[in-house]
């Protein structure tokens, strides 16, 4: 759908590596370039024209996210350069005060390095430990296994809502309504899911959610914080300097500004926020509903497809997202790579972060295909074509 | 220069018939692990020394044609072979790599990654046992 949206189609290759990023369209591009030809002014600086439009184009993609994300309020939603940094304030700015020697953090195998490495750090600098929800016979995290882990010293759960290796889509909501009973927060990684399924942050009930401007059509360098107002309002600013303080005549008067704009000390990624705001609206044009269920027939077509072919052997023929991980029977997933990029076909080979899955799946590197609504049942089958002759491969591999 | 067909015949002979793969336990041999940060490659060389030689290395691990092969091309230089001369092998090699001018008769079948350097990709996997054995030999010297 919508290919001559985007220029990067006339680079002539076949992009299947949107889990990584997706490239971008027009509209998100010229929004950039105005930004940087049109009105270029500092933000919250608002004494003339340009300047109150770089503020109003500014909040305004807030609001766009707000709505996007059916936010309760504009203050909840902070800008971040991405996932990372927001996963990472989460856990530095709010539980680093919350949690205690031996409280307990769930996570998964199957998580992103950025939903690891932090709470790892996290547990070690006070004494909590990192519990990991087993996973059921296809990889996937069910409530019924994730209670098997929470105890009473379980503080907060913290998972993808789709994971970047398998795809698999966690309940999430009944996930925050059993931990919420129990007093445990729930943090969500958005990374692969917000760009591909309606995300209803209220209906979910999460408390806080984490995601990337640039897996979802908009630039790089920008991302989102959602908080709940309350826990929001808790965490402690992990920077400070301009644009958030309200007033300091010293030490001990020092005064910040209310949310959202606390949590974004010095000139924001102005281009990145307004970008993400295009790229939202983008989205919305097409229908978050018609992108879920278009990856999900053409998943489909590509599972059907690579099960024909013998020396394939599929990671995850069940999956909710365009995330379709295989093998190919005695080649190194990266020699696969490597062949595909011959015939300008870009898919990613490795463990994808997630490193400790690799104990889980017994399979530690894959190739790993995933799709956005650009893509076509025509380009998948050039893939197929590519993949069906395994000498061919092993004659143009190196 | 070899023959494009014959570079590619002795990498895919050492990819899919790697020599000395195989993980050493004996505490004997300096245990290296060497990976890349640019690709999946994660290979543990074991090394055992006698006094001036290189006697002994295996391999092991999961990689891609360029670096398996380079690995099991590596150790068949290299068996029996004095530090002094490893040295003076790693420095062709690397010419080599590089696309420079380099001494093919002392490289032997490793001169089929002669090309690699137009690969961009590809030449962190050629080097990558290279690096491991330069820090098996670093650390070897420091025990002294
Ligand atoms: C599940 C998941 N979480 C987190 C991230 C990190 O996102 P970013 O690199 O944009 O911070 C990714 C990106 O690959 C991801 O797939």
């Amino acid at each position: 759908m919508n290919r001559e949206d985007f220029p990067m189609m006339k680079s002539g290759y076949i992009y299947l590596d949107n889990g990584a990023t997706t490239w971008k369209p027009q509209v998100v591009i010229d929004k950039i370039n105005d930004y940087y030809t049109k009105f270029t002014a500092n933000a919250h600086r608002g004494d003339y024209d340009i300047s109150l439009k770089v503020d109003n184009e500014y909040e305004n993609a807030r609001d766009i996210v707000k709505e996007f994300i059916n936010a309760k309020t504009r203050q909840e939603i902070v800008f971040t350069s991405g996932t990372t940094d927001s996963l990472n304030l989460i856990v530095e700015g709010f539980f680093k005060d919350n949690i205690e020697a031996l409280d307990e953090i769930i996570i998964a195998e199957s998580e992103h390095a950025s939903n690891v490495l932090p709470w790892f750090r996290l547990a070690k600098s006070c004494g909590a430990v990192v519990k990991f929800c087993p996973l059921d016979e296809n990889h996937y995290v069910t409530l019924s296994n994730l209670k098997k882990v929470i105890t009473p010293r379980t503080k907060v759960i913290s998972l993808a809502m789709i994971t970047n290796v398998i795809g698999d889509l966690r309940p999430i909501k009944e996930i925050c309504e059993y931990a919420h009973q129990h007093n445990i927060f729930v943090v969500v990684d958005g990374a692969q899911s917000v760009a591909h399924i309606k995300t209803d942050v209220q209906d979910l009930d999460c408390d806080f959610l984490a995601f990337s401007g640039h897996k979802m059509c908009g630039p790089t360098g920008i991302g989102v914080l959602y908080g709940k107002y309350e826990l929001l309002d808790d965490i402690e600013p992990k920077n400070l300097g301009g644009g958030m303080n309200e007033s300091f005549d010293n030490i001990d008067e020092v005064y910040l500004k209310p949310l959202p704009t606390r949590l974004e000390a010095g000139t924001p990624n102005i281009a990145g926020a307004i970008g993400l705001g295009a790229a939202i609206e983008y989205l919305q044009t097409i229908g978050m509903d018609k992108i879920t269920a278009y990856e999900q027939e053409l998943r489909r077509y590509l599972i059907r497809k690579l099960e024909e072919i013998p020396h394939i052997k599929i990671i995850n023929i069940e999956s909710d997202s365009g995330i379709v991980a295989f093998n190919v029977d005695g080649i190194f997933a990266q020699d696969v790579a490597v062949y595909l990029n011959k015939y300008k076909v870009c898919v990613r080979a490795g463990n994808h972060c997630a490193k400790i899955l690799k104990n889980e799946v017994g399979v530690k590197n894959s190739v790993r295909v995933s799709i956005y609504f650009y893509n076509t049942t025509q380009e998948l089958d050039k893939l197929v074509e590519l993949l069906k002759d395994k000498n061919k491969i092993l004659n143009e591999m190196l | 220069m070899l023959d494009a067909n014959l570079r590619k015949e002795i990498i895919m002979e050492h990819y899919l018939n790697p020599l000395n793969r195989q993980t050493i336990e004996d505490k004997n041999y300096i245990k290296v692990n060497t990976n890349s940060e640019t690709c999946i490659d994660n290979i543990d060389l074991y090394v055992l020394f006698d006094k001036d030689t290189i006697k002994d290395i295996y391999f092991n691990g999961e990689a891609c044609a360029i670096s398996t092969s380079a690995t099991s091309i590596m150790i068949k230089l290299l068996k029996g072979k004095t530090i002094k001369e490893a040295k003076e092998l790693i420095d062709e090699y690397y010419k080599m790599i590089k696309g420079e001018e380099h001494n093919e008769e002392l490289l032997e079948e490793a001169c089929c990654y002669e090309d690699i350097y137009k690969q961009e990709n590809r030449i962190g996997c050629a080097t990558i046992p290279w690096r491991g054995l330069m820090k098996a030999l670093d650390e070897y010297e420091n025990r002294k």
